[in-house]
């Protein structure tokens, strides 16, 4: 450093020279701008926020970022303070004098080096200890699941029951839920972010999840790793039931279901449709005990699911038109391709499926 | 081939054929400079362009403006298009102007290879947004993950003109890596010793030996891309018992030190701009060199960070989280240094020094959600979500470009003989300042509040409408930003002030000369006896007025555009699958490079 220590003589600049104007005002206007952007974020309903989990998984990520956070918001406050600080102390005026020519301090590296450190050491101890504890091992007696990724849906299996849907996940309230995914095609990515962080699901490996639900409800999620095409239409929903309602859901389920013969009206002629060769529907899709097609959803009780398509449409007579009469254009590139049908027969279609419940 | 100082002045104004001709030929660093400069910065407006059409299309939710096709192929074009075609080379232009001249030398090691690196980048840049002209532009994002990217998932060539358009673009980049340590390495003025150096010098010397480790790697993942696509090999297919992951390992073990590729010339040209217009040295010169070069190292040894999610299992997760924080540390270090620097100075405020302070303030933002999602269990939750875009956003526009327009407003007198207009320029610079923020910092919520990355519409049930339209807002403000900038381009090119050598008082040698410079840089070469040239008492030798002798400087030649147009010729040979063309474009290759190297070089 001695070598460094003369003072040196800038070249002395002429150029008209100005001062910043109203730098400290917009800096402000974006301060505000954002402050309103927080009150807005805090007040609104949001369905997949990460910030209101309602599962322990969710949780103890959610009380780690927190802390993360604070830690953030504290050095943010300290170093952007520095920064204003000098820059309004120490833009040149009229008369400043020459600065002296300072080249370092041991000491400051050292302090300045040290302090990020140990506020590491801060965030990095409760990560490790979060990570350990969020690795996808459920405890004994968790509800096992399995997930398969589609483009674009979800199916669920549970062995437990023998039962098979897709796109909305029954789960019951206060039990651990254990799931163990895989992808039928490319990768994807299992989130609910009231229930917790999201994990890929790959081809030709298994990947794990646990979380258990502390509050009944809907809660939505999406694909979160990009898979072609309908990528934006992979929705799912996880569906914390109450004990006695998920019981009811369960034997539902596990129910058969009703007979096309004791259908009557536009649900019988649906039925009839659905096991037409010609118009396709049962060369895809399950219902149990009629069609054995496994390309797409098992429909068997596709009545008593809330919406279709991958939760891009609710489930009822004008979203179930809609999506058969149209699926690549409700959702790009879907392999469900458009089969020629008439009005009528969409609406005995769709009856029928109805029935399905 | 060489060109005497007298001879060269004539011929350039000859006639327009002869002065297009003397830039296609040209191994002069400084049009090269300009070249990429120019064509970098078009490249960055495309970009832009296609990011506000992504805007466009999540004003609202449920929007129908552009399909889902058109969207997923704008997304992953807006960032190949800004890593490997704007920022990067954008970069390049400063390495290729300023670097050759802050070392007190005549040219690069290898001008001709100079000019190959640039006409081979040109050429790719071309080759693949040639994809848009024939509706089939990669769509599988600029990570291309695989099984996506196999032929069962994209059977069109979308895919094929990204993954030989990447490997195109990383011959340039590899072959300026070269370039660039040798030139940095052997071509020093004497006395210009290693610790000597200009930050900026140091911080592309480091760049480039990331470039050079880090792009091998992407290239092997790209040729296994290319087997499996053209030849039917199984490296990523699964079903064959080959690994998505390995492409997820070999792109990310390229990608996180991309990453410091991008931001680290930014850093060094604020290490540079922040001493000039504070009036004092860099503070910690020596610990800044050392934290940049610590960077580079760390960079290595953090790419499984990228795949938390994918669940490599806890103790992988827990090593990576903690090599990853400790990038904090020296990125946090140059920080304070800078501060430091700022600290007792006597600073003006130039638009120029606007930028470097805009790149510090949003920087931290950008390091501090950086350091949130090191951490495994709450990445989680951000990743794959708007929280990374806004996340990266600041740190490479926050970050890497906030430094190069820093730059361009640093360099551009030398470059150009004039000054950009200083008004002009801060409108610039708030718009930009206040857009970014404006488009960016809503995202960090959009992300918590649960939008993924990458969906061309969302549900309205999301309540995310208004704060998109807030980004979407902000992104405009951006782009009048830059209109801003062109405006003062136009403006300065005929009426800006003159600049004489050294219009900001800058210590380092490229300030020594006039501007713009001679064709050979110096009328003699310097001795360095100082890290500020300029500003030490008897730091230098001085310049004579005039050299006192013919300088040689390297001459034309047209063959590293005609090995690039080979290359290209190959690339394109293979994306319509004529073999004829493949072999065509590899003798036009073969040829020009044998004829290059037996090129007489001096006359």
């Amino acid at each position: 450093m001695a070598r460094f220590q003369r003072q040196y003589v800038p070249r002395v600049n002429n150029a008209p020279r100005k001062h910043p104007h109203g730098a400290a005002r917009s800096a402000a206007a974006v301060v505000l701008a954002a402050a309103v952007l927080v009150v807005s974020a805090c007040a609104g309903e949001f369905p997949q926020s990460t910030l209101h989990p309602t599962a322990d998984f969710g949780e103890r990520i959610d009380a780690l970022y927190r802390t993360i956070f604070w830690w953030a918001v504290g050095v943010f406050v300290v170093v952007e303070a520095a920064l204003l600080f000098v820059i309004l102390r120490y833009r040149e005026r009229p008369g400043s004098a020459e600065p002296r020519h300072v080249h370092g301090s041991t000491l400051l590296e050292i302090a300045w080096t040290l302090a990020p450190a140990v506020v590491l050491v801060f965030i990095a101890v409760p990560t490790i200890r979060t990570i350990f504890q969020t690795d996808g091992t459920a405890p004994e007696g968790a509800l096992e699941v399995e997930v398969i990724g589609h483009q674009w849906w979800w199916e669920f299996r549970y062995p437990e029951y023998g039962i098979t849907t897709a796109n909305e996940m029954h789960v019951p309230q206060g039990r651990p839920v254990a799931l163990s995914m895989t992808s039928a095609d490319v990768i994807h990515s299992f989130w609910v972010p009231k229930m917790g962080g999201k994990r890929d699901v790959l081809p030709r490996r298994t990947t794990r999840l646990a979380f258990t639900p502390d509050s009944v409800g809907d809660f939505s999620g999406q694909c979160a790793e990009f898979c072609g095409a309908s990528h934006a239409n992979m929705r799912l929903r996880v569906m914390v039931d109450g004990e006695g309602d998920f019981a009811a859901w369960v034997t539902r389920q596990q129910s058969l279901p009703v007979v096309s013969e004791s259908l009557t009206g536009l649900a019988r002629q649906g039925a009839e449709l659905f096991a037409n060769p010609a118009k396709l529907c049962f060369g895809c899709h399950i219902v149990e005990g009629i069609s054995p097609g496994v390309l797409g959803p098992n429909l068997t009780h596709v009545g008593g699911r809330t919406t279709i398509a991958s939760g891009i449409l609710p489930n009822t007579t004008e979203g179930l038109t809609r999506w058969i009469r149209d699926p690549i254009g409700e959702k790009p590139g879907s392999l469900m391709p458009q089969v020629p049908l008439t009005e009528d027969e969409i609406a005995a279609l769709v009856a029928y499926l109805q029935s399905l419940d | 081939m060489a060109t005497s100082l007298a001879h060269d002045a004539s011929t350039v104004r000859d006639s327009l054929m002869a002065r297009i001709w003397s830039w296609v030929t040209t191994t002069d660093h400084k049009r090269i400079g300009i070249l990429y400069g120019v064509t970098a910065f078009l490249l960055f407006l495309l970009g832009g362009l296609e990011a506000l059409i992504i805007r466009l299309q999540l004003a609202s939710s449920g929007n129908t403006l552009v399909s889902a096709e058109t969207y997923n192929e704008l997304f992953t074009m807006h960032g190949t298009t800004m890593v490997f075609m704007a920022v990067m080379p954008l970069s390049a232009a400063f390495f290729n102007f300023v670097v050759p001249l802050q070392i007190g030398a005549r040219d690069v090691a290898f001008p001709r290879l100079n000019a190959f690196s640039y006409w081979v980048f040109l050429l790719g840049s071309l080759f693949m947004n040639a994809s848009f002209l024939i509706g089939a532009a990669p769509n599988a994002g600029w990570f291309g993950y695989a099984n996506l990217t196999a032929t069962q998932y994209s059977p069109g060539v979308n895919i094929d003109f990204w993954v030989l358009g990447l490997q195109i673009l990383g011959i340039a980049s590899i072959a300026a890596g070269i370039n660039f340590i040798a030139t940095i390495v052997n071509m020093r003025a004497p006395g210009l010793r290693m610790m000597r150096l200009p930050v900026f010098t140091w911080m592309t010397l480091v760049t480039q030996f990331i470039v050079v480790t880090a792009f091998p790697v992407i290239t092997v993942a790209l040729v296994f891309l290319m087997f499996d696509r053209f030849f039917g090999t199984n490296f990523y297919s699964v079903a064959a018992g080959g690994d998505v992951l390995l492409w997820q390992h070999l792109f990310w073990l390229f990608g996180h030190p991309e990453v410091y590729i991008l931001i680290l010339p930014a850093m060094g040209i604020i290490s540079e701009v922040i001493p000039t217009f504070s009036r004092k040295p860099l503070f910690g010169y020596a610990v800044v060199v050392y934290s940049g070069l610590l960077i580079g190292i760390l960079g290595w040894g953090v790419w499984a960070h990228h795949m938390f999610q994918v669940g490599l299992g806890p103790v992988a997760d827990s090593v990576f989280a903690a090599t990853t924080m400790l990038i904090a540390i020296p990125t946090g270090v140059k920080i304070f240094n800078w501060i430091a620097t700022m600290w007792g100075g006597k600073i003006r405020f130039t638009t120029s020094m606007l930028f470097a302070v805009g790149f510090i303030a949003m920087f931290i933002i950008g390091g501090l959600s950086g350091v949130m999602h090191s951490s495994p269990p709450a990445d989680l939750q951000q990743t794959d979500t708007y929280f990374v875009v806004a996340h990266f956003h600041y740190v490479l526009f926050g970050g890497a470009m906030l430094g190069i327009f820093a730059g361009i407003y640093y360099w551009w007198p030398k470059v150009t003989g004039r000054l950009l207009s200083e008004p002009i320029g801060k409108v610039h610079f708030w718009l930009t300042i206040v857009g970014s923020n404006l488009a960016f910092f809503p995202m960090h919520f959009i992300g918590l509040l649960g939008m993924p990355r990458r969906i061309y519409t969302y549900d309205p049930a999301l309540g995310l409408d208004d704060m998109n339209l807030v980004a979407t807002v902000g992104a405009f403000i951006m782009g009048l930003g830059a209109l801003v900038f062109l405006v003062n381009v136009w403006y300065s090119r005929k009426r800006g002030a003159p600049a004489g050598d050294n219009p900001w008082g800058g210590a380092t040698l490229e300030w020594a000369i006039p501007s713009p410079p001679p064709v050979y840089n110096f009328t003699a070469l310097p001795e360095v006896r100082s890290r500020v040239p300029l500003w030490a008492k008897d730091g230098m030798t001085p310049l004579p007025e005039s050299p006192s002798e013919d300088i040689h400087v390297p001459g034309g030649s047209f063959w590293p555009v005609l090995a690039a147009v080979g290359i290209v010729l190959m690339a394109i040979g293979a994306l319509i699958k004529v073999l004829p063309v493949v072999l065509g474009g590899g003798v036009v290759l073969i040829v020009s490079v044998y004829a290059w190297a037996f090129e007489p070089f001096e006359v």
